[in-house]
């Protein structure tokens, strides 16, 4: 009995500890809340954020319609994207802004749940007020989809969003991983950022997580055979301006064609200005050898 | 003995036909789609290297060039898609067994590198800078097929 009630009070401090944990943050939104968004400038946050590929439906002819869909193998199980059309009760029409910087920036849904990060969150809470802002105001002019929602194949434990707090506290870390000099912010931004690059070209771990001590050193496809190739200097030869060429038209130097998602990326910064691509590729050249 | 030697002579010949079949066993038809497409990056190689600056615009070499694609664009593509050539099927292809289920769709695809190619035919003579947009578009027509049904590396 007297262990009992020593141990009371650690017992109490673990559960405590283990809530806080996993219990999902919320976001300062004042400052958010008191900006305008621009919707001419959200469209150029929205296709290098790469949002339509993954949220378009399977096969769609129009990638504006953000009904949701398509599905996305991984070792935890399928991942379904949802609707984020404008739609009130299919998609995310009744959402404030606030809640829309909850979700995207810490993966946590308007009803206070864990997002999965196949959704990357931890690259996009990188992303600027404004440009979280102007993305909104974009989303908002898109065309209104009613396609329900397709639940998540997901097997235990992996299933239990708390376990995702733990997961996040562990690995969403949303700090630069390069140190660059000012001339290549700008490619930074748009390659952790927005593009979220790494999420494909950057290894995991076991428990699905980025091995940032390997960035960018090429991994195993998620969804399929092949590799997704290493972009770091060992690997990846091009110049600055190969790589440029490469995200507006598709064509490596051999002139040999993009394919898989990366034909989804190339579309997306097809879209944006010039000196965007140039500073990817920039940022690209300035990777460090393994 | 005997049967160690016959068990072993057995396998000796299965790990020759093996070897054997496997060296021959990229179809015409696999080879053939694919020399086509390497017919097409050569070509598409000199005129963007052209739009790009690399290499000095010329406008003969640049319609040769856009001619070819086109004759290509020509090439009846279901000759060289015979079913059971697919990554599931054979090794030596990048050709996804899903490209099999939505033939009609790929079909349409190939007609719209074929017009592509046609308008980079029809200004391929006008200089540099007509030609790196219509270069453009042939790449679209190229990415859309490759988005779905090429598999990576």
């Amino acid at each position: 009995m007297r262990l009992w009630l020593t141990l009371l009070p650690v017992a109490i401090a673990a559960t405590g500890i283990a809530w806080w944990l996993t219990a999902p943050a919320t976001v300062d939104a004042s400052q958010i809340v008191a900006l305008d968004g621009d919707a001419t400038q959200g469209e150029a946050v929205f296709h290098a954020s790469g949002c339509a590929s993954c949220h378009h439906a399977e096969n769609a002819e129009n990638d504006t319609v953000l009904s949701g869909g398509q599905g996305f193998a991984s070792g935890f199980g399928t991942f379904y994207a949802p609707n984020i059309s404008p739609h009130p009760e299919a998609g995310i029409g009744d959402w404030s802004v606030a809640d829309f910087a909850g979700a995207v920036r810490l993966g946590v849904s308007p009803d206070g749940a864990h997002l999965y990060p196949a959704f990357p969150y931890a690259a996009y809470g990188r992303m600027t007020d404004q440009d979280l802002v102007d993305l909104w105001a974009f989303m908002q002019t898109l065309p209104p989809d009613e396609t329900v929602n397709r639940p998540h194949e997901v097997g235990f434990p992996f299933n239990i969003r708390a376990g995702l707090g733990v997961w996040k506290v562990l690995y969403a870390d949303r700090g630069w991983v390069l140190d660059v000099p000012p001339e290549l912010e700008r490619g930074r931004y748009l390659v952790e950022a927005l593009g979220h690059c790494g999420e494909c070209h950057t290894p995991r771990n076991a428990l699905g997580a980025l091995d940032r001590s390997a960035w960018m050193q090429g991994a195993p496809n998620p969804s399929g055979s092949g590799r997704i190739p290493a972009l770091t200097p060992n690997s990846l030869t091009w110049s600055v301006e190969d790589i440029a060429y490469y995200l507006e038209t598709g064509f490596t130097p051999d002139y040999d064609s993009v394919g898989g998602h990366m034909a989804e990326v190339v579309e997306n910064f097809s879209k944006l200005p010039a000196e965007d691509r140039q500073a990817v590729a920039a940022y690209i050249k300035a990777l460090p050898a393994p | 003995m005997k049967t160690i030697i016959a068990a072993l002579s057995v396998a000796g010949a299965l790990a020759v036909t093996a070897t054997a079949s496997f060296a021959q066993d990229v179809p015409d038809a696999v080879k053939a789609r694919q020399g086509q497409f390497r017919i097409m990056a050569i070509n598409l190689g000199i005129l963007g290297d052209m739009a790009r600056g690399k290499a000095e615009y010329d406008a003969e070499a640049a319609q040769n060039a856009a001619d070819t694609l086109v004759a290509i664009s020509g090439v009846h593509q279901p000759t060289l898609w015979p079913e059971g050539t697919d990554t599931m099927s054979i090794d030596g292809t990048r050709a996804e067994p899903a490209l099999w289920d939505n033939l009609d769709e790929v079909l349409s695809k190939w007609s719209d590198f074929g017009e592509a190619a046609a308008q980079l035919q029809t200004v391929a003579a006008d200089g540099q800078e007509a030609i790196g947009p219509a270069i453009g578009r042939v790449g679209d027509a190229c990415k859309a097929c490759h988005d779905e049904y090429r598999a990576p590396e």
